[in-house]
């Protein structure tokens, strides 16, 4: 048993009781389905936005893009042209593949001792971070955009598309959504490594604990909405809508799992402008993949420079010449 | 990367944030659609279920019933108020449909405010529709 976890776990568990029981107990539905859900986006955005503003105003003085391959040298030598670009559209490239393939991740290595006698240490390439990553953002992106059935009405064609296709195995009834499962699934999974790889472990905080804990939460009452005890979906809808065009409305007969689920997404609305989970806005601005390596080609000034007197060799022979003429000193001019 | 650059960026991700609030305001929103009783149903006053159990239970329900009738041959149902009902869609008076005789008002209504096509219709048919 480890704190950096128990901790994040036991909060996630307090948060859900707090809304489960403000709910059913207390009656506060407004709190929890409405005031929370305005604060939480307003909380994210603001957040969102003063970080960004942050990063966009700090120096980056040095060309430091990261080398993945054979940079720009000799026409006869061939170029990495997006593990090591010289141009923006090279950069474009390489920053694609970066956020939608997660490319850099894809060349992760563990180190161990290997098994033979010689008991060497090794490096080899683990590609189940990058599988489970891979799984994790792409079903939480499918999630996140077919919730938009909630908050339009009538729902556009191109998420009805998305519900279609991430329904497509017509399995039970309702019918079973492969997003919600691979999500919790690849979430567990990542939550593993850091309990149960000592190495990981070692290096895992509260902090990276808390936003998995915190999206297990959701997911799973999430699922259990949907698949087990069953909500009155159009009460909901009849929810979320009131929200989005500003006339709250609080259905009926809506429980508090709803509630509960609710108000961990306000948590993780909220709590994302402040924690790790930020890399969804950094990962544009991280200086060792956005910027082309050219500084051979190109003459990179720091952009804070600011004006030093200097003094010339002009100016210093101008000063000493006739000492240097004396001394028999070569100088540029004689008089 | 410029700091122009940035800014655009972050407006984007703000607007497409926001997205489910400026949409309702641009577009014509639906209202959510009122349940009522209409034809036999209106006078039957009684389910297979009660009226909350039946709006968040009622697919769950249809497809026990699917395997009941398909697997094990058992057409027979009995309510939670004791009455016995035909497990069936579409097919004769004690159906679904033929007490709820307007399929548009019954099923479709909910399903497309919140955007759920269930394949029922695929081999079931309204019988209005057979006429």
């Amino acid at each position: 048993m480890n704190q950096r976890y128990l901790i994040p776990l036991t909060a996630v568990f307090l948060l859900f009781l707090l809304a489960y029981t403000g709910v059913e107990g207390l009656g506060l539905q407004v709190v929890f389905g409405v005031l929370i859900p305005y604060l939480a986006v307003a909380a994210f955005l603001i957040g969102f936005v003063i970080k960004v503003k942050g990063w966009a105003a700090s120096a980056v003085p040095f060309r430091i893009p990261t080398t993945c391959g054979q940079q720009k040298s000799l026409p006869w030598i061939k170029q990495n042209t997006i593990d090591n670009p010289n141009t923006s559209a090279g950069v474009f490239v390489r920053m694609l593949l970066e956020i939608f393939a997660f490319r850099s991740l894809f060349r992760n290595t563990k180190a161990a001792f290997n098994r033979h006698a010689s008991n060497r240490l090794s490096y080899s390439w683990e590609i189940f971070l990058w599988v489970g990553a891979l799984a994790f953002h792409y079903a939480f992106l499918v999630v996140l955009l077919r919730h938009l059935r909630f908050f339009t009405a009538p729902v556009p064609g191109c998420i009805q598309l998305i519900e279609y296709l991430d329904g497509i195995v017509q399995v039970g009834l309702p019918g079973l959504f492969i997003s919600g499962p691979v999500l919790l699934l690849a979430a567990l999974f990542l939550l593993s490594r850091r309990v149960l790889d000592a190495k990981v472990s070692y290096i895992s905080q509260a902090a990276d604990y808390f936003p998995l804990f915190l999206i297990i939460g959701i997911a799973i009452t999430g699922i259990a909405m949907r698949y087990f005890t069953k909500v009155d979906i159009i009460g909901i809808k009849e929810l979320t809508m009131g929200l989005a065009t500003f006339h709250p409305h609080i259905p009926e007969e809506v429980g508090g799992l709803f509630y509960g689920h609710l108000f961990l997404v306000s948590i993780l609305f909220a709590y994302f402008p402040m924690s790790k989970l930020m890399h969804m806005g950094g990962i544009f601005l991280s200086p060792t993949r956005n910027m082309a390596n050219n500084t051979r080609a190109k003459r990179h000034v720091n952009p804070w420079n600011y004006d030093v007197p200097i003094h010339t060799y002009e100016q210093y022979e101008d000063h000493f010449r006739d000492k240097m003429i004396e001394a028999g000193l070569p100088v540029d001019k004689k008089e | 990367m410029s700091k122009n650059t940035i800014m655009a960026g972050l407006a984007v991700f703000v607007l497409a944030v926001l997205s489910p609030f400026w949409f309702n305001l641009i577009t014509t929103t639906q209202a959510a659609p009122k349940p009522e009783l209409l034809g036999k149903a209106a006078t039957a006053k009684k389910c297979v279920l009660d009226k909350y159990n039946m709006r968040a239970e009622h697919m769950y329900l249809l497809d026990v019933w699917r395997n009941s009738v398909v697997r094990l041959g058992d057409r027979k149902y009995t309510g939670t108020n004791g009455q016995t009902f035909n497990m069936s869609l579409s097919t004769g008076e004690n159906s679904c449909l033929g007490c709820h005789e307007d399929k548009a008002k019954f099923c479709d209504s909910c399903h497309n405010y919140a955007s759920v096509s269930p394949y029922c219709w695929d081999c079931h048919t309204n019988p209005k529709e057979i006429k």
